[in-house]
């Protein structure tokens, strides 16, 4: 039984973070039919970002709380600040090619990504270890769990559920989900889809960026960090269905179980083993387990 | 590819190419075996691409094709090249024919996620098998060729060289000969309109699984040059990658022409071999700069450079580029 509780908390504590990456994913696909490789970049960057805050507050002898919200501001900032570039110095030229043609202009923004980091934070691992002890230790059904992890499962639940507030109740999700079920409609409404496409864009490296850095003081920070994560958020996105909130929040939890029980049971299968949920997910339901079906356009 | 070249001036020209290879310095040889192999692959996925469909996973079959080989090779001594190019070839359509059918209903972003899944699952396997070496793969020897083994290793990758350049060049004839068939055409609506080519009495799935049963071939003939040109194998030539890299080549190249795959893998590895050599920290940067620029000035491709000059001042509609299959349909 407490083995069964052991592989449940774990995959929740997995879930959680992959959640926040996939989030943002699914939303940039939803309004800008982009599946962006380059996210696990976003992830990646936000990590860097947060460790290298979190290492300059520790030198200065402030304690890691302060570490914490310092490293959450300063990738909140970077992060928006390098969506947008993106989107309006790059991506804008890309507009109206097949969404293929997106992919690998995202693949090649992935590519240049890698460099970057490498060249800025070099491609020895990196460590920010500081805010991991904030929370302390918790005793939760006699198992032994770092506070700061089972934190991270209340903190992705309502990120997640302000997404959710904030596209289906207010006027500005209103618009977003205008924009994500008909584009030319919406602009014949006079939506400027140009700005939703910004701030969607910005959001989502927002979400990736973010996620990075609250799992920034778990992991150390290497090259190959961004290739991993991209790789589970797709998975995480195609099980739920490309562009749907729900979607990603059942796909995050499925994966993050499967990684959390064949790292118990299977370790070597992990991979495997996701990827087959995957292909399993695809055989039955192309579309995912919660998109919508939409009329085919001839 | 529209002003035909006769079959017979191609293969001259294959012929042409492999005996220039003795003239080659040696670096350029097994840069050019790496590039023609490349090549392979990539029209493979060209040939996919012209059905709308754009495969993310040709490195399952590429992995397929060299450990298939690899695993002959070792277990029964077999080191005969255009042998091992046969296995290759068998490995990657046998698992293509297995694959091809289950997956030709899917189509656009979900075929690709779909195959990438697939090679993804192999890579996982693969690693996980300890029989096949795990993540560090294994070691095969140097191939032969009727029966003759190659000492002096100017020769040796010569011989890889001659092979690969006769092999892929054969395989861009077969393909554009297929370009211009019945078959090819048929391909090509399929890409514009599955339903209205279903509503003519052709079933739009089996020209797809074909057309990627093709591919499959390709690539698994493909992984087996690779295999021959490292005489190592591991599962990285599995991972999406791997298979990003061949789309690569594809978009690079566009699909107006066969002659164009050839020379996109082969500037690919140039670029990449000279920004290795003076750019070595930044050599993805410049990759991934080099693709956007040809993205953004030659969305059709290389081959655009030179089709378009051919047909200028005539009237004569453009194909569309390879995997344009426009936002509004």
């Amino acid at each position: 039984m407490n083995f069964f509780l052991t592989i449940v908390l774990d995959g929740l504590i997995q879930a959680s973070w992959l959640f926040i990456v996939a989030l943002g994913l699914t939303l940039v696909f939803g309004v800008l039919k982009i599946l962006n490789i380059a996210h696990g970049s976003f992830y990646a960057l936000g990590a860097y970002v947060a460790a290298t805050a979190v290492t300059m507050v520790a030198a200065r002898g402030l304690p890691p709380a302060v570490g914490f919200v310092a490293m959450l501001l300063s990738v909140a900032l970077i992060a928006s600040a390098v969506g947008l570039l993106l989107e309006r110095g790059l991506l804008k030229l890309f507009y109206g090619r097949d969404e293929v043609v997106l992919l690998l202009v995202t693949y090649a923004v992935f590519l240049i990504l890698e460099d970057v980091t490498k060249l800025i934070w070099g491609v020895n691992p990196i460590y920010a270890t500081q805010p991991y002890e904030l929370f302390g230790n918790l005793e939760f059904a006699g198992l032994y769990y770092v506070g700061y992890d089972l934190v991270l499962i209340p903190i992705s639940a309502a990120i997640g559920f302000s997404i959710w507030f904030g596209l289906n109740r207010t006027v500005m999700g209103k618009i977003v989900l205008a924009v994500i079920h008909n584009e030319e409609m919406s602009v014949s409404m006079g939506v400027r889809v140009n700005r939703v496409y910004a701030i969607a864009f910005a959001f989502g490296v927002l979400l990736a960026s973010l996620a990075g850095a609250l799992t920034a003081p778990k992991i150390s920070m290497q090259p190959g960090l961004s290739s991993d994560v991209i790789i589970l958020s797709f998975a995480i996105v195609v099980i739920g269905g490309l562009g749907s909130v729900e979607g990603a929040a059942v796909g995050a939890v499925l994966v993050g179980l499967a990684r959390a029980a064949s790292v118990h049971l299977l370790p070597q299968a992990e991979l495997f083993m996701i990827y087959l949920i995957m292909a399993a997910v695809l055989m039955f339901r192309p579309e995912g387990l919660f998109r919508r079906e939409t009329a085919r356009r001839i | 590819m529209r002003k035909d070249l006769h079959p017979l001036v191609m293969v001259g020209l294959v012929a042409g190419v492999t005996l220039f290879g003795r003239v080659l310095p040696t670096w350029t040889l097994s840069l050019a075996t790496i590039a023609a192999s490349n090549a392979l692959i990539a029209l493979g996925i060209v040939v996919l691409a012209r059905t709308g469909n754009v495969s993310f996973g040709q490195g399952l079959f590429f992995a397929a094709g060299g450990y298939g080989v690899a695993l002959i090779a070792n277990a029964w001594g077999l080191t005969d090249a255009v042998a091992q190019v046969i296995i290759g070839a068998v490995c990657g359509g046998l698992l293509g024919l297995v694959i091809g059918p289950l997956i030709a209903r899917y189509s656009g972003i979900f075929f690709g996620m779909l195959t990438l899944a697939l090679s993804m699952v192999f890579y996982g396997a693969l690693v996980k098998s300890t029989a096949l070496g795990g993540s560090d793969g294994f070691n095969v020897g140097r191939p032969s060729l009727f029966g003759m083994t190659f000492t002096d290793t100017r020769e040796a990758d010569f011989m890889l060289y001659a092979v690969s350049i006769i092999v892929t060049g054969l395989a861009g004839i077969v393909a554009t000969v297929l370009f211009r068939s019945e078959f090819g055409l048929t391909s090509l609506a399929v890409r514009e309109n599955n339903l209205r080519v279903e509503y003519l009495g052709i079933s739009a799935n089996r020209v797809i699984t074909i057309n990627f049963v093709i591919a499959a071939i390709f690539a698994g003939a493909s992984g087996a040059f690779a295999l021959m040109a490292q005489r190592h194998i591991d599962p990285q030539f599995a991972y999406w990658t791997t298979s990003g890299e061949f789309v690569f080549v594809a978009v690079l190249a566009g699909n107006q022409s066969v002659a164009a795959v050839f020379v996109a893998s082969m500037a690919l590895e140039l670029v990449r071999s000279f920004s290795n050599l003076y750019l070595p920290n930044t050599w993805q940067m410049v990759l991934g700069i080099f693709l956007l620029g040809i993205i953004l000035f030659l969305p059709r491709g290389i081959g655009s450079l030179w089709i378009r000059r051919l047909h200028r001042g005539k009237d004569f509609p453009t194909t569309e580029p390879v995997v344009a299959k426009g936002i509004a349909q």
